[in-house]
């Protein structure tokens, strides 16, 4: 019992670092319909550069806070620069230009910093806790908890404040939007500052767990797609519960189920995913139809 | 001077021109309205003078030329435009729709008076507020259009066929719910209207367009009683 609840808290702390990055995915996914292959890529490059700043002999919580506001701005110069040219054009169009974006910006970082994997320091101390017998470690707890804070702000600003109702309103119906004075564009550009955070958010709590390189987050984009296309792509609940069920599912069964092991459990969400796209195919919280007029 | 001043206004959907030059003007405190059969043109003068479309030509309002500029700092000058099919955002709840509204003002600012007010304007509104828009009925949905933009304090309201889809009753209430408006915040209004004898009671002013030109202008209360006109636009 006690292993398990220790699989299920680490599963769940896996599945909430693929939730933030999902999360991003579903911010820019809903406010420019574009899906943005290069969100890991650009999380990556803020986790770079935090290593950098931290390197540089700055204490680890200001060189990630300095991360953020970087990422932030990156976010919303990326949207208003390389996006918003080709906005409202063929879909097909902006994949190409967010997959050229991937392909930039890894470059990029290895141009930077080189191919060598180098460790990245974790902002929670390396003890554990044991609560009913089961001892957790501080990190999946701080994880979890970061991400559950982030989600309750992202929620009061999307629903409590006139600047997240204004960036809802510029998402759903751009025109009618410039109509009551809403500056769309500006709202673009912080709808995708916000989304890099994100990223940079999940990068830098992924990167302790592996080693940053420049294609430190491939793995996690994969499964943050999922995640994302698990719960609904323009569902925010979604994104955090797909991210969850995909990293419980395969902690579990990559303990419990012999012949699974460590290299086979990616399969076991990707077998979850079929299923449910199967019989919903929106996801489980995603709406039915997107209809534009 | 007047309120808006339009001059030689041309606008173009890429390759096709649907305004061929047109000139009016609504001083403030006016109620104008914009008649003529579908296709001459009246939704487009609205979008342009909203920065909505492509336009040659000169838009002054209050004395400043807006020709040319961004759709949404129009609105921020004071011109609040009710799109024809509403533009209410559908998934937003009542109230939601309502406070984007007032989105441009300064907080405190008495929109809660505002609010308070387009209630009693629109009962209806007040029941449904936790609803989301698109469950209300057309008439509810346009009249909800015309709350939010009355939640922007305009000086200039623009509507795009009020009337439109509405069965007649409510028409008329709508209506008579404008004229309060307009006298209540002075509000100055161009109105674009198939509804011609309607909007000829309603109306202080008005213009007939057709194939994009100006056909023929006059107060409404003389056009109303206009042969040319009733056998036109008023024969029903």
């Amino acid at each position: 019992m006690a292993e398990f609840v220790q699989v299920v808290v680490d599963g769940v702390a896996t599945g909430s670092i693929y939730g933030a990055l999902a999360l991003a995915l579903v911010l820019i996914f809903r406010s420019t319909s574009v899906v943005n292959f290069a969100q890991g890529e650009m999380a990556m490059f803020s986790t770079f550069v935090a290593w950098g700043i931290h390197q540089a002999g700055v204490p680890l919580g200001l060189a990630l806070l300095g991360a953020f506001a970087f990422s932030f701005a990156a976010g919303a110069i990326i949207e208003r620069v390389v996006i918003r040219p080709f906005e409202g054009g063929e879909p097909l169009t902006l994949v190409i230009v967010t997959l050229g974006l991937f392909l930039l910006i890894n470059s990029a970082a290895g141009w930077i910093w080189g191919f060598n994997n180098r460790s990245f320091p974790s902002a929670f101390p390396d003890s554990s806790v044991t609560i009913v017998g089961a001892r957790l470690d501080v990190e999946s707890l701080g994880i979890v908890a970061v991400l559950i804070v982030v989600v309750g702000l992202l929620y009061l600003l999307f629903q409590r404040t006139g600047i997240g109702l204004a960036m809802r309103a510029a998402a759903l119906n751009p025109d009618a939007s410039r109509l009551v004075g809403v500056r769309v564009g500006r709202m673009l550009m912080l709808g995708w500052g916000l989304a890099a955070l994100l990223g940079a958010l999940a990068g830098v709590l992924v990167a302790p767990q592996l080693f940053l390189d420049p294609n430190l987050m491939g793995g996690v984009l994969v499964y943050s797609f999922a995640a994302a296309a698990l719960g609904g792509f323009d569902s925010a609940i979604g994104a955090v519960v797909g991210g969850w069920i995909i990293g419980v599912s395969e902690n579990v069964a990559g303990t419990y189920v012999n012949f699974i092991g460590a290299d086979l459990k990616i399969l076991v969400p990707l077998g979850i995913i079929f299923v449910v796209l199967l019989v919903k195919p929106s996801g489980l919280f995603g709406s039915p139809e997107v209809a534009r007029a | 001077m007047s309120l808006l001043e339009v001059e030689g206004l041309y606008a173009s959907y890429g390759p096709v021109e649907a305004l061929h030059g047109i000139d009016f003007e609504v001083d403030e405190g006016q109620t104008v309205a914009i008649l003529g059969p579908n296709g001459a043109g009246k939704t487009t003068t609205l979008r342009a003078i909203c920065g909505m479309v492509d336009t040659e030509g000169s838009v002054s309002f209050d004395g400043e030329s807006i020709a040319g500029k961004a759709t949404e700092d129009i609105a921020r000058r004071g011109i609040a435009h009710v799109p024809e099919g509403r533009g209410i955002f559908p998934t937003l709840s009542v109230d939601e729709n309502l406070r984007l509204g007032a989105h441009v003002r300064k907080k405190g600012d008495d929109v809660a008076d505002d609010v308070a007010r387009c209630r009693r304007w629109f009962p209806r509104l007040e029941e449904r507020s936790a609803q989301t828009a698109g469950s209300l009925s057309g008439g509810e949905q346009q009249m909800l259009a015309i709350a939010r933009a009355v939640m922007m304090r305009p000086r200039l309201l623009l509507l795009d066929e009020p009337s439109l889809g509405l069965a007649p009753i409510l028409t008329r209430e709508l209506f008579r719910v404008l004229r309060e408006i307009a006298e209540e915040q002075s509000t100055t209004m161009l109105v674009v209207e198939q509804n011609a004898s309607l909007v000829l009671e309603f109306a202080d002013y008005a213009h007939v367009l057709e194939a994009g030109q100006i056909a023929l202008s006059g107060d409404a209360a003389q056009l109303s009683e206009d042969d040319a006109i009733k056998r036109s636009y008023l024969a029903y």
